[in-house]
């Protein structure tokens, strides 16, 4: 019961905040300089056809007018038109989820494998030099954006050593057989490893570059949480049971230590969903973000709409996710 | 033959004071010792060094802790976890901390059973259910499977107990177990304690501030001072006629339930300055490793 008025609530406040999003993202591209229709038309077009051209993507009403016809739009299903594309914004946007859905995940689950293993290894071997290397490592980790462990993998395995692809989500020349987008799921369930592996060749270094400045930051707060939980009590006790030291941190710390640090990993990942914009940019990968710029570099005015909406929608379920994995993870919070 | 035989040992905190110094002392089988002290006397320190949980800034330096046969401190670590995890166990004092709160109770009585000892789990929950009928607790199979959060702060120690006890080992430390306890709960912990100690003939090493709790629970009782052992004597004689000074005054100015209007006594300054003369003493032949 309690959960489901939790859920209700969190969807009520969520519509709140995406409303608020369209309304700021739907003002502020519009009174930004520069303006789709002068982008279409060539030199020398008259003033008779940039109106006609106005009064087709509605732009000669005023703003609140056009919001009013946007959200009805919206209401049902109808993201308007791309002004490039000349396609559906919805249809365009979704088709690229899927790339940016597994570029996220990828990069996630690299970084909470890497940053999880430091800790521990951090904690189990504390006041030794490993700990130090690893206080070390997790601090250039940090202090380098996602965007510069892009241009450094780049040279490194693109250039230097190529052994990874550096442009592109698969190799064009592939013949695909995927019904859906999410070419890397769909290639473990149909058992074509070697589009995996293609798939793999060419998303390892854009999920690392984002990956890395995440796996520095769990490392750091896991260990640190870590440390405090095996001052506690009940991990005292845990030992005098007979445990080896990592069985004591395995059964008896970590979990507990895991709490905060979980709170922590989802508003991090929300930044690192914000990161891809740049690090898909930087590999040509074609997700959402790569998406964004160009409906920017357009001033494709319905296609930035529509992609701010679904960021935002992603941002919000994220939360929500940390918030029940928190809830599903804390004996206090399930039961109270 | 003592069961638990603690000779000379010392322990120093790092590049800091000496915490332990040269304690002596033996615990015979299915007895009971009190440890008494004021706080920072090296009293919990005793207990944390059988158990191998002392602080890493902690070394001890010399010494040696023979339970059952073996020096503890010759062992390697892995092997010395073994055996403290077999034959010896600890009832902590807050039992608000010391149960791990995102775990079942029911694990947390059977895990050195089943993951120390090997025993088929089955037979491990059976075991948790005796012991927690021997502590008095009601409706165990759904206390077994409840948080730590969802008992009581008496409840949880009287599982800590029945954990303590589910291996019947042969020593158990008690460190100040019923110090965090409500007045009327610690009657019956302590009651408790006693009648599963009887029961087990375990030897308990009874850590404590109070010589209340002392009387009613220990045959033998040592006195420490800044981790030195000034009286060490059976209970009887400790309270008709304790040989130390600093043990006479400790019981002088101990509350007597009989005499509620009693005023209390501090440790006379006298007797302050010679206990300190003592320890001084005792650190004069002896210099920092």
């Amino acid at each position: 019961m309690a959960l489901l008025r939790t859920i209700l609530l969190r969807l009520l406040t969520t519509a709140i905040t995406l409303i608020g999003v369209a309304v700021i993202v739907f003002v502020v591209i519009r009174v930004v300089p520069g303006n789709p229709i002068a982008m279409m038309l060539p030199p020398g077009a008259t003033e008779a056809d940039i109106d006609r051209l106005k009064a087709l993507y509605g732009f000669d009403k005023s703003i609140p007018a056009q919001f009013v016809i946007w959200v009805q739009g919206v209401m049902q299903g109808n993201f308007g038109t791309s002004i490039s594309s000349r396609q559906p914004v919805l249809g365009l946007v979704l088709g690229r989820l899927p790339a940016t859905l597994e570029l996220s995940l990828m990069a996630l689950v690299m970084a909470v494998i890497g940053g999880g293993l430091a800790a521990l290894t951090g904690t189990r071997l504390r006041g030794g030099r490993v700990e130090g290397a690893i206080d070390v490592a997790n601090g250039m980790a940090l202090s380098v954006p996602d965007f510069l462990w892009g241009l450094v993998l780049i040279l490194l395995f693109g250039v230097l050593w190529p052994v990874f692809h550096i442009s592109g989500r698969i190799s064009p020349a592939l013949d695909l057989p995927f019904a859906t987008n999410f070419y890397l799921i769909e290639s473990i369930l149909r058992l074509r490893f070697d589009l995996l592996a293609d798939l793999l060749a060419h998303m390892l270094l854009p999920a690392l570059a984002l990956a890395i400045p995440l796996a520095a930051i769990i490392a750091q707060l896991l260990k640190q949480s870590l440390k405090e939980t095996m001052h506690l009590d009940y991990v005292t006790l845990a030992r005098t049971r007979g445990y080896s030291e990592s069985a004591v941190i395995w059964r008896e710390a970590l979990p507990n230590a895991l709490l905060p640090t979980l709170t922590l990993v989802g508003v991090q990942f929300t930044f690192l969903i914000g990161g891809t914009v740049i690090i898909e940019r930087l590999f040509s990968y074609e997700g959402l973000g790569n998406m964004a710029i160009d409906a920017v570099i357009n001033r494709d005015l319905p296609l930035i709409q529509g992609i701010v909406i679904l960021f935002a929608v992603i941002f919000t379920g994220v939360n929500l996710v940390v918030d029940l994995a928190y809830a599903a993870l804390n004996p206090r919070l399930r039961h109270g | 033959m003592s069961f638990l035989s603690i000779r000379n040992l010392s322990a120093v905190l790092e590049g800091g004071p000496r915490l332990l110094r040269s304690v002596s002392l033996d615990l015979a089988a299915g007895e009971v010792r009190g440890l008494v002290g004021e706080s920072g006397a090296g009293k919990s320190m005793i207990g944390k060094a059988i158990l191998g949980t002392l602080p890493r800034a902690v070394s001890i330096v010399e010494g040696e802790i023979w339970l059952d046969g073996v020096d503890l401190l010759r062992l390697p670590p892995a092997r010395r976890r073994q055996i403290i995890g077999a034959s010896a166990a600890l009832i902590p004092q807050d039992p608000l901390t010391a149960l791990n709160p995102s775990r079942r109770i029911g694990p947390q009585i059977t895990d050195r059973l089943v993951h120390i000892l090997g025993w088929p789990r089955a037979r491990a929950e059976a075991r948790a259910l005796d012991l927690l009928a021997e502590v008095q607790i009601d409706n165990a199979p759904r206390v077994l499977r409840s948080y730590p959060h969802e008992l009581s702060g008496g409840m949880r120690q009287r599982i800590l107990i029945a954990a303590a006890f589910a291996a019947e080992p042969k020593l158990i430390v008690a460190d100040e177990p019923t110090t965090a306890l409500d007045v009327t709960v610690q009657k019956q912990i302590l009651r408790l304690i006693k009648g599963m100690q009887e029961r087990h003939s375990t030897a308990i090493l009874f850590v404590t501030h109070d010589l209340g709790v002392v009387s009613k629970v220990c045959d033998h009782l040592s006195v420490l001072y800044q981790g030195k052992v000034v009286e060490d004597a059976p209970m009887r004689r400790f309270f008709a006629a304790p040989a130390h000074p600093y043990a006479r005054a400790l019981l002088a100015a101990t509350p007597q339930y009989t005499d509620p209007e009693g005023s209390l006594l501090p440790v006379p300054d006298a007797v302050i300055a010679q206990v300190r003369a003592e320890v001084a003493k005792a650190d004069a032949g002896w210099s920092h490793g």
